[in-house]
């Protein structure tokens, strides 16, 4: 069967030819999804890529929760297709409510973009099966609302929980709750990255190669089962 | 009451305000013989934005002639000047465009909507010869690092460009940051597009075909930069001007314009496009008088049917607004239902405003009457302006004011010099300023900042790509206009080189005083013919470009700042050389001679605080010999880095390399210790050879007539100068970088 992984345009997207490199490089086969389409066309993960979408008017992410194909994708991600969110796509989650908190300018109120060294903490999310617990990998970020917030309700559960997934390395550079780089939801089909994976696939162009192993774990989880 | 031809026919006595919107006496009766009679208001407006410096190069054109006259022979050429940007054969059946434009004296007014739409701007030029944009480069020069005005202009322009450019998802792969107090109050904003596209997909902006529409698509049109680029552009800024300008200043939508990118490009592939303009200065005046008067045909337009933002535009701010994120297209009639489906389909709202003629004149109607009617190629070609010229009598005192050098210096002096210039603004990291832009969106950047090129791969599977870089040096270009605008030139093409690419084409921003100054006149001249003489010995055509006069305060004007762009081509990107030192226990060469060359250079400048003397000696075909050892060694994997020479010279070169790859060096200079680190002599690189090379490297060098010396040995962590100074890599670095967050954070 076509190993099809799904990306999402949404108006504004603008790594969503870099997922679909990413996913290609890991032997899956990307399938454009259309915001405005009701039809998930039979993907078996789903990726959120980063960019602007609806030029983050209101704010980051609100205005994309509403689209057509996140009415279709909402219900599928509660009963377990995996989803990852991806900077923008995070905050998207996150308007969703797919995710907790939220994301919100940068400490010093200014975009970044440098690669950065983050520490994964959680494995057992199909987006993490191929890394190690602790492994520390380089991705990079860049964002001007990065900042993962939440109620300390919120992140007291997620710590207790191990759904951080990934921590910046030696602090976060953007003022992130408790370092906070990645979570996922309950279940763990959903996760939430702030750092591009995408852009570390390819040594020639990017931040080394370290993101290769997010694309290549959701192989692993849905097509080796 | 709405003026119309036929009131204009009846009432030829009657006054108007053409001097106001910036049209000397003799220009107005030169509209009114071409028209028979006075112009509407509507046909003022769109006369004074067509004719004013900004759209009608009319005190430029008698000189930019040069560059088509002596363009060297090349094959590479698709498209030239006169074209929204130049087009260049790169090979596999990719053509690349690229051009650099200014949007000054909208940034100093109001810094980050004005270099937010100057990058605006400059794609849509791109994105209007049918390429896909794919990078941007920023060329920026501001007064003193320390200066007020400075922390006032130089974080919002940054912002700007960030916002714009990260938001259309194009990596920003390049530029340059100066600081000059010539540039206080007159900031330079230049901001390059590169596109790609298949040859086939090339589009011309020529109205073509009586009875196709004409299709204004993108923002609505409100009361943004009414007279922006007439009044703004073509006017220095004077005691008590600002205030008035203020509300001129557009705002940028970049939402918008990346669903026009993506609208353009969809509408392009299902070739319902016949051709293409973009609204920039000048708005709807531009578009329909330029597409009309390329075409050789008319256009009639229905100014009732532009979408506005603002009910109470009238017809003449409609025509000369510049709401930002806007493009016309002509489109067949059958071909109409698709082109609304494709727009329809991106948001991008699109109306039909009219249609193509064979009248030959331009017609515009509004609200039922005749508001104008012209012959288009009158206000596209403009008149055309011989003034007055002459080199200043200052010219004289100011090459033999020569620098004092010191005598001998030992090597304390040198270290603290090498020191203080690693921390001068000019030299320091510039991390502060790129690491607010995106340079791995599209993952194909290969090299951006600080590299001395952006290096892009453009196609996947072969490794095609390109390499360009911007530079200028206003410095030289006071001492000699003419020197100093080939030695820009030289050193785009040299860093472009360094890389491993061949450089292929320029493009170039002209940014200048006020042309009405004879002194003024007098550089541009000289400047244009030094670049265009420079291009003709280099073998690089220039493909397009653009002038900013006017770029002083009262009648102290910035230096001659000729900023070129040089785009190159590498036939494997995975060959290209980057600026640090790669691996430990290298041999470094110099590349190229070095003279005791101190005019304008940076050590002088920012050690002495002293401009004058003569600038380095352009070495063009020793630029072009070094191009060639560079690119040879490149192909046959002889060296592991090489970066130019430039600012600074051997010490800040060496600084560079050494932090950029993070490692140290060992060296021994072959010659005088203050010339060797110190000079700024053109048509010199470092580089560092891949063990076992050495000698076939050393060949090339040979065979191809570039002087080449050992310098000593990569490694270590530390830059150590024998018998001179050392100083440790964590030194080096702490200096370099702290600069730029200690004057903005």
């Amino acid at each position: 069967m076509a190993r099809k992984i799904g990306i999402i345009t949404f108006p504004g997207s603008l790594d969503d030819a870099d997922a679909a490199r990413a996913v290609r490089l890991a032997g899956g086969t990307p399938v454009p999804l259309w915001h405005a389409d009701r039809d998930l066309r039979g993907v078996s993960a789903v990726i959120l890529p980063g960019g602007f979408s609806y030029g983050d008017y209101l704010r980051c992410g609100a205005i994309a929760a509403h689209s057509p194909l996140m009415a279709e994708l909402i219900p599928a991600a509660r009963a377990g297709l995996p989803v990852l969110g991806i900077c923008n796509g995070f905050q998207i989650l996150c308007e969703a409510h797919l995710l907790p908190g939220a994301l919100t300018r940068n400490e010093r109120l200014r975009f970044i973009n440098r690669e950065v060294t983050i520490k994964i903490e959680n494995c057992g999310t199909p987006w993490t099966l191929n890394l190690a617990e602790n492994e520390e990998v380089t991705l990079v970020l860049k964002s001007g609302e990065g900042a993962y917030v939440a109620d300390a309700a919120t992140i007291k559960a997620l710590e207790s929980a191990g759904r951080v997934v990934a921590r910046y390395a030696g602090g976060a550079p953007n003022g992130s709750l408790d370092s906070i780089a990645g979570i996922a939801n309950e279940a763990g089909n959903v996760v939430g990255l702030m750092p591009h994976p995408e852009h570390a696939v390819e040594a020639l162009t990017g931040a080394g190669t370290g993101g290769r192993g997010f694309f290549e774990s959701i192989m692993t989880a849905v097509f080796t089962a | 009451m709405t003026d119309t031809v036929e009131n204009a026919r009846a009432t030829p006595a009657m006054r108007q305000p053409h001097a106001a919107l910036g049209l000397t006496d003799e220009e107005y009766e030169r509209i009114a013989s071409h028209l028979g009679r006075r112009p509407t208001e509507s046909e003022l407006a769109i006369y004074s934005v067509m004719w004013s410096e900004h759209c009608s190069y009319k005190s430029s054109r008698k000189y930019l002639r040069q560059f088509g006259e002596k363009a060297p022979p090349s094959a590479a050429l698709l498209a030239g000047i006169g074209q929204n940007a130049g087009v260049v054969d790169i090979g596999q059946g990719y053509a690349v465009t690229f051009k650099i434009e200014s949007h000054n004296h909208p940034s100093y007014v109001e810094p980050f909507q004005g270099a937010a739409t100057g990058v605006g701007g400059i794609v849509r030029d791109i994105l209007a010869m049918g390429a896909r944009p794919v990078a941007i480069l920023d060329s920026l020069r501001f007064g003193p690092a320390d200066a007020p005005d400075t922390r006032r202009v130089l974080p919002g322009v940054v912002a700007g460009i960030s916002f714009y450019g990260n938001c259309l998802g194009l990596p920003n792969i390049g530029g340059e940051l100066v600081f000059d107090p010539c540039y206080s109050g007159n900031p330079l904003v230049n901001a390059l597009c590169v596109g790609v596209m298949r040859h086939s997909d090339l589009k011309l902006a020529k109205a073509k075909g009586p009875g196709n529409r004409v299709v204004l698509f993108g923002s609505p049109t409100g009361p943004d930069g009414i007279g922006g680029a007439s009044v703004l552009a073509s006017a220095s800024f004077g005691a008590g001007s600002e205030s008035a300008k203020r509300p001129n200043v557009q705002v940028g939508d970049p939402f918008m314009e990346k669903l026009l990118i993506e609208c353009c490009l969809e509408l392009y592939a299902e070739g319902v496009v016949v051709a293409i303009g973009d609204l920039g200065a000048a708005g709807i005046a531009c578009a329909t008088t330029e597409l009309a008067a390329a075409g050789g045909t008319g256009m009639a337009v229905t100014l009732d049917h532009v979408p506005l933002r603002d009910r109470g535009l009238g017809p003449a701010a409609i025509l000369m607004s510049e709401s930002q994120e806007r493009m016309m297209a002509i489109a067949e009639p059958a071909s109409l239902p698709r082109f609304m489906e494709i727009c329809a389909k991106w948001d991008v709202p699109a109306t039909v405003i009219g249609e193509v003629t064979s009248t030959g004149t331009l017609d515009i109607t509004w609200q039922g009457v005749k508001v104008a009617e012209l012959p288009p190629q009158t206000a596209a070609e403009g008149p055309l302006y011989d003034r007055p010229a002459r080199r200043p009598a200052s010219q004289d005192k100011l090459r033999l004011d020569l620098p004092h050098l010191p005598a001998a210096p030992g090597g304390d002096q040198l270290r603290a010099d090498l020191l203080a210039l690693t921390g001068s603004p000019a030299a320091a990291a510039k991390n502060w300023v790129t690491e607010q832009y995106d340079r791995y969106v599209r993952g194909n950047t290969v090299l951006a900042m600080p590299h001395d090129a952006g290096v892009l791969r453009i196609d996947e599977e072969s490794f095609l790509g390109i390499a360009i870089a911007t530079d200028g040096n206003g410095r030289y270009c006071l001492l000699d206009p003419y020197a100093g605008t080939q030695l820009a030139l030289s050193e785009a093409y040299r860093n472009v080189a360094v890389t491993g690419a061949v450089p292929l084409a320029v493009t170039n921003c002209l940014n200048f005083g006020s042309p009405e100054d004879p002194a003024v006149m007098w550089q541009f001249a000289e400047s244009v013919r030094g670049l265009a003489d420079a291009c003709q010995a280099l073998g690089v055509p220039v493909t397009g470009g653009n002038v900013s006069f006017y770029n002083q305060t009262g009648t102290q004007a910035i230096h001659p700042t000729p900023v070129v762009g040089v785009l190159g081509v590498l036939a494997d990107v995975r060959r290209r050389l980057p600026s640090g030192f790669a691996a430990p226990g290298e041999t470094i060469m110099l590349l190229g001679n070095t003279r005791a060359e101190f005019g304008g250079s940076l050590w002088t400048f920012f050690c002495q605080g002293h401009l004058g003397g003569l600038p380095p000696e352009a070495d063009l075909p020793g630029e072009q010999r070094l191009a060639s050892v560079l690119a040879g060694s490149a192909e046959a994997g002889l060296l592991s880095s090489a970066h130019d020479l430039s600012d600074g010279g051997l010490a800040i070169a060496l600084a560079e390399s050494c932090l950029s790859g993070n490692a140290g060096c060992s060296v021994v200079l072959p010659g005088e210790a203050f010339t060797m680190l110190f000079s700024e002599s053109a048509a010199r690189a470092i580089v560092s050879v891949r063990t076992g090379a050495e000698s076939r490297f050393a060949d090339l060098c040979a065979d191809r007539g570039v002087p080449a010396v050992v310098l000593g040995t990569t490694g270590g962590d530390e830059l150590d100068v024998s018998g001179q100074f050392t100083v440790p890599l964590s030194e080096l670095r702490a200096v370099h970088e702290r600069t730029l967050p200690e004057l903005f954070d």
